[in-house]
Parts: C-alpha cells; sequence; structure tokens
C-alpha cells in the first residue's frame, strides 16, 4: 500500500535550529492491516506519519502510495490525495470549537463539493455506528473526551478514505474508552481499511487489533 | 434549523431587492415629482430668481451668487465667520474675477 | 446542484457558522458598517439631489444680471442705465429689478422683499413664501404690518401664498408691488436694484457680458453659467466639509474593521491549520475567507445604502439638513427628487464592499500557507 525509501526530514534546514527528524527510513506498509509506530516521544513517529498522510512532503527519499510517487506533487495534489485517501485522528482531536458534532464530521467532504443532504445521511450513518447519534447537535466543547474523540473519528471517515492515520489515540482517553477505541479499530480491519497509527500506550501496541509494531527512535527504526 | 448558507441567501436577496426597488422607486418618484419642479422652474422663469432659498441667514448666503463682494468676511477665504455657512461658502469664482484685471496691464495708457 | 456551486454554500455555511460564535460581535460590526455607509450615502444622495436640483431650475434664471458698482460696493441702478444697454445687440429683453432684504425682529429673520407689477400684485396686499408664512403664523386675507427702516408701519393684506413646492426657492419671498416696496424701502424714483437681461442666442452671453463690461465699466455682469456653476460647487464644497468632518469617523471605522479582518487570533491560525490537515485547499480556506468579506460588506452596503435613500428622500435627509443648510430661522421643508447616479453608487459599492474584502485575505493568505502538518505539532 505504501512504501518509503530512504526517506529523511529536517526542520529548520539551512539555519541554525536545523533538526533531523528522521533519519532515512525504509518501510513497507500493507493494506487492510493495522500498523503501530512505537516509540519515545520525540522518536520521530509523528513526523512519519504527517510525511505518509501528505501532510509534509520529505527532505529526500519517496513516498509511494499504491506504486505512485507522491513525495514530490504539488501542495494542491497532495491535498486532493490526503482528503481522498486519508482519514485523520489526532491526539488532541482538533475539533473547531463552536461548531456542532454534525458540522464539525461534514467538513472535510465540504472541498468536494458533495450535497449536504448525503453527507449529513452519512455522518448520522457514522454517528450511529460510533454510538454518537444523540450527540450530533451539541456542540463539541460539551462533549466529553471519548465523546470528542468519536467525533473525530466520524470525521476521519466521512470522505471514506482508504487509510486512517492515528495520532497517540489513546493518550487523552481513559482504560475503559481506550478499549472503545481499540473495539472501533477491529471495525476498520474488518471494513478492509488500512489503520496506521502511533502510541507507546501498551494497551495499545500489545493488542491483538494491532498487526504489526514497529519500533523507533531517534529517527530510525529499531526492532519492537 | 436552516442552513446558514440559506439564511444569508435570504437575507441578502431581501436587501438586493430593496436596493433595486429603492432603484426603480427613484425612478417613479422623480416622475412623481417632477410637475412640482417643473413649477419651480416656472417660478424661477417668472420672478427672474437667481438663488435657492436655503441658506437664509445673512444676505450674502441668501443669494450666494448675486452677493456683495464686500460683505462680512466674504471676501478673505481664510476668515472666520459668524455663521456656520459663511464658514462652509467660499466666494464664488466670478465675484472675484471682474477684479483680475486691476492686477494687471491695461488696454490704454493710464 | 452543481458541485461547484455546493461547495460555495458548504464554504458560507462554514464562515457564517464561524461567525455565528460571536454574534453579538460580528452583528455590532455589520450595524456599524451598515451605519457608516448610511451616512455617507445619504450625503452622496442628499447633495446630488441638491445639485440636479439647483441646476434644473435655475436654468431658467436670467442669462445676465447686471450690477452696479460704485467704490467696490454693490449700488442702485440709475435712471437711464437701463437706456445704455438697451442699444447692445443680442438683447432681447431687459428688465430693472426691485429687490432687497428686510430683518423682521418678530421672528429674527431675513426676508428677501421683491416688486412685482401692479397687475400681480395689487398695492397694499402680498404674496408670501410658504415658509415665511408658517414662521409668522400667516393665512391668506390676514393682515400683516412691517416696521420700515424709516421707521413707519406699513400694514399688507395678504392676497397668495406661494404654493409649498417651491419653498425651496421662495422660503422668504415676499412679493408686494413697485408701488409699495418704493414707499417702503424709501427707494429712490428710477433707481433699481439691479439689471436682468435676456439674450436669445445663448452663444452671445459672453460677448455680451464683454460688451457690457466696456459699455459701462462700472457694472458688474453675473452670467448664468456662473450661477449654475457656483451650485454645483457649493454642494462639492459642502460635501467635502461634511466628508472632511466624516474622516475622523471613516478612519476610526477603517481601523476597526482593518484589526477586526487582518488580526488573526492564534485561535483562528489553528483553525485553518485543521481545515488544511483534513483535506481543504489553500484556495478553499481563502475562498471561504472572501466569502466572509463579501457577504458582510455587501450586506452592510445594500442596507447602509437603501436606508439612506428613505432617509434622504421620504425623510428629508433629517439628519444632515441641519449641517449642511447651516443656521437659519426660515428652513424651507422640501422634498427632493431623487437624482440617482449610477457612477456615486458604484463607487461607494466599491470602497465599501473591496477593501474589507481585501483586508480579510491578507493575513488569511499568510496562514493558508503554511504547511498543513503544524497541527500535528
Amino acid at each position: 500500500m505504501i512504501q518509503l525509501s530512504a526517506v529523511k526530514k529536517a526542520f529548520n534546514q539551512g539555519r541554525p535550529n536545523e533538526y533531523w527528524a528522521l533519519h532515512g527510513i525504509d518501510l513497507a506498509i500493507e493494506a487492510g492491516r493495522v500498523t503501530a509506530l512505537r516509540g519515545p516521544s520525540g522518536s520521530g513517529k509523528t513526523t512519519l506519519l504527517t510525511l505518509i498522510g501528505c501532510l509534509a512532503r520529505p527532505t529526500s527519499g519517496r513516498v509511494r502510495l499504491r506504486g505512485e510517487d507522491i513525495s514530490g506533487l504539488p501542495e494542491r495534489f497532495l491535498t486532493e490525495i490526503r482528503r481522498q485517501t486519508f482519514g485523520f485522528i489526532f491526539q488532541q482531536f482538533n475539533l473547531i470549537k463552536g461548531l456542532s458534532a454534525l458540522e464539525n464530521v461534514i467538513l472535510p467532504a465540504f472541498p468536494t463539493g458533495r450535497p449536504r443532504a448525503e453527507l449529513v445521511e452519512k455522518a448520522e450513518i457514522l454517528f450511529d455506528q460510533l454510538k454518537l447519534g444523540h450527540r450530533a447537535a451539541a456542540k463539541v466543547e460539551w462533549l466529553s473526551g471519548g465523546e470528542q474523540q468519536r467525533v473525530a473519528i466520524a470525521r476521519a471517515l466521512i470522505n471514506d478514505p482508504a487509510v486512517i492515520i492515528a495520532d497517540e489515540p489513546t493518550a487523552n482517553l481513559d482504560t475503559a474508552l481506550a478499549r472503545e477505541f481499540m473495539a472501533i479499530l477491529e471495525g476498520f480491519t474488518a471494513a478492509g481499511k488500512t489503520v496506521l497509527l502511533t502510541s507507546h500506550d501498551p494497551l495499545v501496541v500489545e493488542s491483538s487489533a494491532v498487526h504489526r509494531v514497529v519500533g523507533m527512535r531517534d529517527g530510525r527504526l529499531v526492532d519492537a | 434549523m436552516p442552513r446558514p448558507s440559506a439564511l444569508a441567501g435570504v437575507v441578502l436577496g431581501v436587501a438586493a431587492l430593496a436596493f433595486a426597488v429603492s432603484l426603480l422607486d427613484a425612478a417613479r418618484l422623480s416622475d412623481a415629482r417632477q410637475p412640482a419642479r417643473d413649477e419651480r422652474r416656472a417660478l424661477v422663469d417668472k420672478l427672474g430668481l437667481t438663488d435657492l432659498a436655503l441658506f437664509t441667514e445673512a444676505r450674502y448666503t441668501r443669494h450666494p451668487s448675486q452677493a456683495d463682494l464686500h460683505s462680512a468676511l466674504q471676501d478673505h477665504p481664510a476668515a472666520f465667520d459668524h455663521f456656520p455657512t459663511g464658514a462652509l461658502l467660499a466666494p464664488p469664482p466670478h465675484l472675484t474675477a471682474p477684479y483680475a484685471s486691476l492686477a494687471g496691464k491695461t488696454a490704454s495708457p493710464d | 446542484m452543481h458541485p461547484w456551486l455546493e461547495k460555495q454554500r458548504h464554504l458560507i455555511d462554514f464562515t457564517l457558522a464561524a461567525l455565528a460564535r460571536r454574534k453579538a460581535k460580528n452583528i455590532g460590526l455589520l450595524a456599524a458598517y451598515a451605519l457608516l455607509v448610511f451616512v455617507l450615502a445619504s450625503l452622496a444622495l442628499f447633495t446630488q439631489a441638491l445639485r440636479k436640483e439647483a441646476g434644473f431650475v435655475l436654468a431658467a434664471s436670467p442669462e445676465v444680471i447686471v450690477q452696479r458698482m460704485v467704490a467696490g460696493r454693490h449700488d442702485l441702478i440709475p435712471p437711464g442705465y437701463l437706456d445704455k444697454i438697451g442699444r447692445l445687440r443680442g438683447v432681447q429683453k431687459k428688465e430693472g429689478r426691485l429687490w432687497g432684504y428686510y430683518y423682521d425682529p418678530v421672528v429674527s429673520a431675513n426676508y428677501t422683499f421683491m416688486a412685482r407689477p401692479a397687475e400681480e400684485v395689487a398695492s397694499g396686499s402680498i404674496m408670501l413664501g410658504a415658509t415665511l408664512a408658517r414662521a409668522r403664523g400667516l393665512q391668506l386675507g390676514n393682515l400683516i404690518s412691517f416696521r420700515s427702516y424709516a421707521g413707519k408701519l406699513f400694514s399688507f393684506k395678504v392676497a397668495a401664498l406661494l404654493s409649498p413646492d417651491s419653498e425651496l426657492l421662495a422660503a422668504d419671498l415676499v412679493l408686494l408691488s413697485e408701488e409699495d416696496f418704493r414707499a417702503f424701502f424709501d427707494y429712490p424714483a428710477g433707481h433699481y436694484t439691479d439689471i436682468a437681461l435676456s439674450v436669445a442666442n445663448p452663444q452671445e452671453v459672453r460677448n455680451i457680458a464683454a460688451k457690457l463690461a466696456n459699455a459701462l465699466p462700472d457694472s458688474r455682469p453675473i452670467l448664468r453659467e456662473e450661477v449654475l456653476r457656483t451650485y454645483q460647487s457649493i454642494f462639492d464644497w459642502r460635501e467635502g466639509i461634511v466628508l472632511t468632518v466624516l474622516a475622523g469617523a471613516i478612519l476610526a471605522f477603517a481601523l476597526l474593521a482593518w484589526d477586526k479582518a487582518s488580526g488573526l487570533s492564534a485561535e483562528e491560525k489553528r483553525e485553518i491549520g485543521i481545515l488544511k490537515a483534513i483535506g481543504w485547499e489553500t484556495g478553499d480556506v481563502i475562498r471561504m475567507k472572501l466569502w466572509e468579506g463579501v457577504l458582510v460588506s455587501l450586506s452592510a452596503f445594500l442596507l447602509g445604502f437603501v436606508a439612506a435613500y428613505i432617509h434622504v428622500f421620504y425623510f428629508g435627509a433629517a439628519i444632515f439638513k441641519p449641517v449642511l443648510q447651516g443656521w437659519a430661522v426660515l428652513y424651507p421643508s422640501f422634498t427632493l427628487v431623487p437624482a440617482v447616479d449610477g457612477l456615486q453608487i458604484a463607487t461607494l459599492a466599491f470602497f465599501t464592499i473591496f477593501p474589507y474584502s481585501a483586508a480579510v485575505l491578507v493575513p488569511i493568505w499568510r496562514a493558508a500557507t503554511t504547511d498543513p502538518d503544524a497541527v500535528m505539532r
């Protein structure tokens, strides 16, 4: 599904505070499976996620999505690929405050120009699946942490992406909610989606829902 | 709840309609008020009026086009005045123009 | 619906939902904006209508008025002066006019007295401008006394009131017979205030004025075209003065709008990052903000203009009349004939809609071109 070869990423390149977050990553991510990146903070796993998710471009090296090199594409195309192929669940959820859960969920579909009725219908199906139907009209800041994450998950799914990217999905959840999230994760696999997540939570990386764990440290892959 | 864009559409639509109506109304009102204006023009013609009676506070503002050049402070553009109108009204150029010749050469020997 | 249209609707939905989060603040901004447009549009409509009015009605005034100057002062036209003018070619009609000012201590107002031929106004009676009649509470048939400058009391019967439609021109007019006029002001026989000339060929007016100046060096000809030009510039002037007075308010609003539109809070920046991360293009973010600017400024323009139209043409520009009219006792009441100038509206629309929309875009451009991975850091 996704191949990375010799991917490097530098921040503030050429300036005194230059920092290399990734030092040459070679990795293949299989379709339809859950892959977890494990490593301490600062190990470069989130940076790797941004490169795979087309949020940023590698400084050098190649990222291939379904065999196509996407590392050199202009931003316009990256955005389109991101919208069509990836769904994001951020650590901080990154919901837009002041808007209802429903509005937040359908946001990623706005640039596609799909009719609103269709989007709302799709969002309602997702809300039902995530047992969130009763909270659809509530403003997101009134929701609990678990509910907020489920809104974020619904938002990640609205464009029906092939790949779900989750950054530290259980970091802000208690054990019960984290288990609930893992159950949702199994649902993704059942639906044939590829999942890529970062975590150092044993509950996640040791779970049977995760098929493969990739260890990272100091911007390099290590044996998990 | 209706979509915000629908709401905005209605509000803007109504506002645009009111704008269009105001333009149409301007045309209608012009026609409706034209006879009174024709009457005013007839009065000007009949009485030989030269000015609007807008500023009646002083004689040099009542007939700005006819005013005596030497009325209070009128001939100095920077002069202050007792009346606000005077501070807002410049002397018409044609009232100062006849004096321009006094500064130049004369046609005949003096 | 076409996907492009549907997308624009989505963007509008979002930007309005975002604005609705600070309802009071944004409605306040819209109101202040509309108020500013209202003031500017009122001013433009009012002065434009007055300019048109003056241009239209005064086009019928005499082609040339001849005043006589003595020692640089406006003086009476002596007997025989009229005959000298009569020999000028091209002058169709010449008429000595008798008019003057009278201060009425009862209402502390200045009136304009004007003599009319006896067949129009009989001796002992007068015709009055409607504003004056209202100020003195006079009806048709009433008697009114004026004490002349010489100290004698004269009584007149109100024979007619001039049409209220003509107040703009005749607010303070008192028309009386020539005989009464001369008696009331002790006006020397055979003398006139000034002379009105009718010229058949408008092309000839300038020549005649030049000939007049030559033949009668102590005369001052005032041409109708100069009168018309004076009125155009008077209202330009007044519009300018009010604009100058308003400049402070306009500037203050511009600062407020600029600050509101261009100041991007950390929160907004974060939101733009989120939108980009979840699949919005830079262009989508900018279009979304552009819609905000256009919707706010367009509604402010439309609301402000319509309110100004009603204010000027249905409520007689009640708010600005005092400023534009100055300080008097006799305020004519008049309704203006709407004169809506397309260019004027277009200019106003441009200067209210464009700068705000642009101000909204400037910071967004910068924020929207930052990398979307910022939200992950």
